[in-house]
């Protein structure tokens, strides 16, 4: 490596800017990453953007407009690894449930008038239009998570990125399963780690912001939800929220809609 | 014929009031241990520092079956009257996330720093038949093999055990199928059996019967040992589950292309809830914990899973490429070739794997299927 600190850039594309927030609310790592990076472009953030090459391009945001698609070709050009943070960038986002419908009916419902918008078909994620190196899941992401495949690649290693289920870092602190002690429909068993087991230390079932784990068996456990007496439709909303483009998902949410 | 306040002889029974138990909780605190018993928290009677006997359950059950588990009230006011919960004892002897030691970055290379965090002198309270023979278990594989792991040594060693004979058994226990219970034989301190107002305790160490020096106990008569031995055996009789052991290992040796763990892997979720549940699963990974600055390190311990598809990820690919490889694995691991490693079967039948399954897969069924079916496959006259 040079001397020359790598240079980071944060883009945004259709999002929420929450997985940007979540970079800035690393506040007390901030500082001491600004130490080891030159963060150039990052409009939430500085007020002077630098344009040019990245070492390490943060992507949030799905593709959406003709432009985005543009876009993020270029970025793609412009740096050596692109990284893509959260759901929306990974799998569409919550946006993309709206590509179960034709393309010309939102706009028709919800703008005065719709000739003004120029729109891509689908809300679709980066790895659709070019090579991403890693994609950090969640809606919006963890900022451990994130320190620490910086940390990884500033250090020069392969960063890991952990996509067992949510289940056994439950069990690693102890939670008591809200699944079988409270029949509450948790989407724990089929989602990725990576939030820090938020929902269960509260009580609350997973509704898999993080999208699905590795080898999920997404029918196994929507079978057990209908068993325990979730409503089909109840079911379909799992399934299609945040990842409702991830292939697992978006296949059993489609059962679950038609039932 | 009262003997209180005189130490009680080991090896013998005395009867002790039930309230009494609160002063040895009392004077395992002031004796240095840190108590560990059953309490209730997050809709499950768990595990946890115990100083008071307000704390334990007193007056609650469980209501356990394939992947559910419900608090109910008690009709009465036993202390004991559950099975065993969602913890076992493992989270304290091989805890889930353990830090070993840490790095730091020198001008000529690096200094290791071990972690001094002061282990717990533990005394476990309430420790059923089962979860004993699963420590009995997982220190065949932490301490009695070619490595002996320090941390886990460092956690046993001294541990305090007033072991509880079990006066109920859950839907999913089948203890008797492995013989491990219900009745603690060995390995405890001090051994409670309830009875409505009172325990029957066996006396099983000089330490135990320390405990009890000074408090109001008197000698057992048969009377009390004749009820004792009921409730153990009426706990055995109502068992519902079972397990047929014969020849096991052979069985799933000959079955490993069986179209049961096509069945299974199905429904199977490789979660991994029931190795994390389980009182003597000990897999494990290690990771190394970078700070921003790249000056320190520490390394860690996590509780890992065969079910983890990275956990067997080596170079090259995975070993385990799919759900119905892994859950074979963990099945004729724990049943089979666990024997061939340790001299025990892996099982103890405390049923956890079975409650805490999301969806209910049952390893007494999978086994019987596969016996069942090789059975007849075997009267056929086929393979």
């Amino acid at each position: 490596m040079t001397t020359r600190k790598p240079r980071i850039g944060v883009f945004k594309f259709a999002s929420c800017d929450g997985c940007q927030l979540t970079v800035l609310d690393c506040e007390d790592e901030l500082l001491d990453l600004a130490e080891r990076v030159d963060i150039a472009y990052f409009l939430e953030a500085i007020r002077r953007p630098l344009e040019g090459e990245f070492d390490i391009a943060l992507v949030e945001g799905s593709v959406y407009t003709p432009e985005q698609e543009e876009y993020i070709r270029d970025i793609r050009q412009r740096s050596r690894f692109l990284i893509t943070l959260g759901a929306c960038a990974a799998q569409g986002g919550i946006q993309a449930l709206r590509n179960f419908t034709p393309p010309d009916e939102y706009p028709r419902v919800v703008y005065a008038l719709p000739q003004y918008i120029e729109s891509l078909a689908k809300s679709r994620p980066a790895s659709d239009y070019v090579p991403v190196d890693l994609a950090l899941q969640g809606c919006p992401i963890n900022k451990q998570q994130l320190l620490r495949v910086l940390v990884q690649m500033l250090l020069g290693s392969k960063p890991r990125v952990p996509n067992h289920a949510l289940c056994l870092d439950c069990k690693r602190q102890n939670i008591v399963c809200v699944l079988v002690a409270q029949g509450k429909p948790c989407m724990g068993p089929i989602t990725t780690t990576g939030c820090g087991v938020l929902c269960p230390s509260y009580d609350r079932p997973c509704y898999s912001c993080f999208g699905p784990a590795y080898q999920p068996n997404p029918s196994s456990l929507t079978r057990r939800f209908a068993h325990l007496g979730f409503a089909p439709h109840e079911i379909q909303r799992l399934l299609h929220g945040y990842y409702s483009q991830a292939p697992e998902f978006r296949e059993e949410g489609q059962r679950y809609a038609r039932s | 014929m009262p003997m209180s306040g005189g130490v009680p002889p080991i090896g013998q029974a005395v009867v002790l009031n039930k309230t009494d138990l609160g002063a040895i909780i009392e004077q395992l605190w002031q004796a240095g241990y840190t108590v560990i018993g059953p309490t209730i928290a997050q809709g499950a009677i768990v595990f946890d520092e115990v100083h008071r006997l307000d704390q334990l359950p007193i007056g609650w059950t469980d209501e356990q079956e394939g992947g559910t588990y419900r608090l109910k009230r008690r009709d009465d006011k036993a202390y004991f009257g559950y099975a065993v919960g969602p913890h076992s004892w493992k989270k304290y002897l091989f805890p889930p996330r353990l830090s070993l030691f840490s790095l730091q970055k020198t001008q000529d290379g690096f200094h290791v720093q071990q972690n001094q965090e002061p282990v717990p002198r533990y005394a476990f309270l309430g420790i059923r038949s089962c979860d004993l023979h699963a420590i009995e278990i997982q220190d065949r594989t932490f301490l009695y093999g070619p490595h002996v792991d320090s941390h886990y040594q460092a956690r046993r060693e001294g541990v305090f055990i007033i072991a509880v004979n079990c006066s109920k058994a859950a839907p999913t226990c089948f203890c008797t199928s492995m013989q491990t219970g219900p009745k603690v034989e060995r390995g405890f301190d001090l051994a409670l059996t309830e009875l409505s107002e009172s325990f029957v305790v066996e006396v099983a160490t000089p330490r135990g019967a320390d405990l009890l020096t000074g408090l109001p106990y008197r000698e057992a008569t048969g009377e009390d040992l004749g009820a004792a031995a009921r409730v153990v055996r009426d706990t055995a009789s109502s068992m519902k589950r079972h397990m047929d052991t014969y020849d096991l290992p052979e069985l799933l040796y000959n079955n490993l292309e069986h179209p049961r763990w096509d069945d299974v892997a199905k429904r199977c979720l490789s979660c991994t809830n029931c190795t994390m549940v389980c009182p003597t699963c000990f897999c494990h990974c290690i990771e190394e914990v970078p700070d921003l600055d790249g000056q320190r390190a520490e390394r860690i311990r996590l509780w890992d899973s065969c079910f983890n598809p990275a956990h067997s990820y080596m170079a090259g690919g995975m070993i385990r490429s799919d759900i119905r490889a892994r859950y074979r694995q963990w099945l004729t691991h724990k049943l089979a070739s666990w024997i061939d490693q340790y001299g025990v079967s892996g099982c103890v039948g405390c049923g956890r794997c079975i409650t805490w399954c999301p969806v209910a897969i049952d390893i007494t069924e999978e086994v019987a299927a596969i016996r069942s079916d090789a059975d007849k496959r075997t009267k056929e006259g086929s393979p």
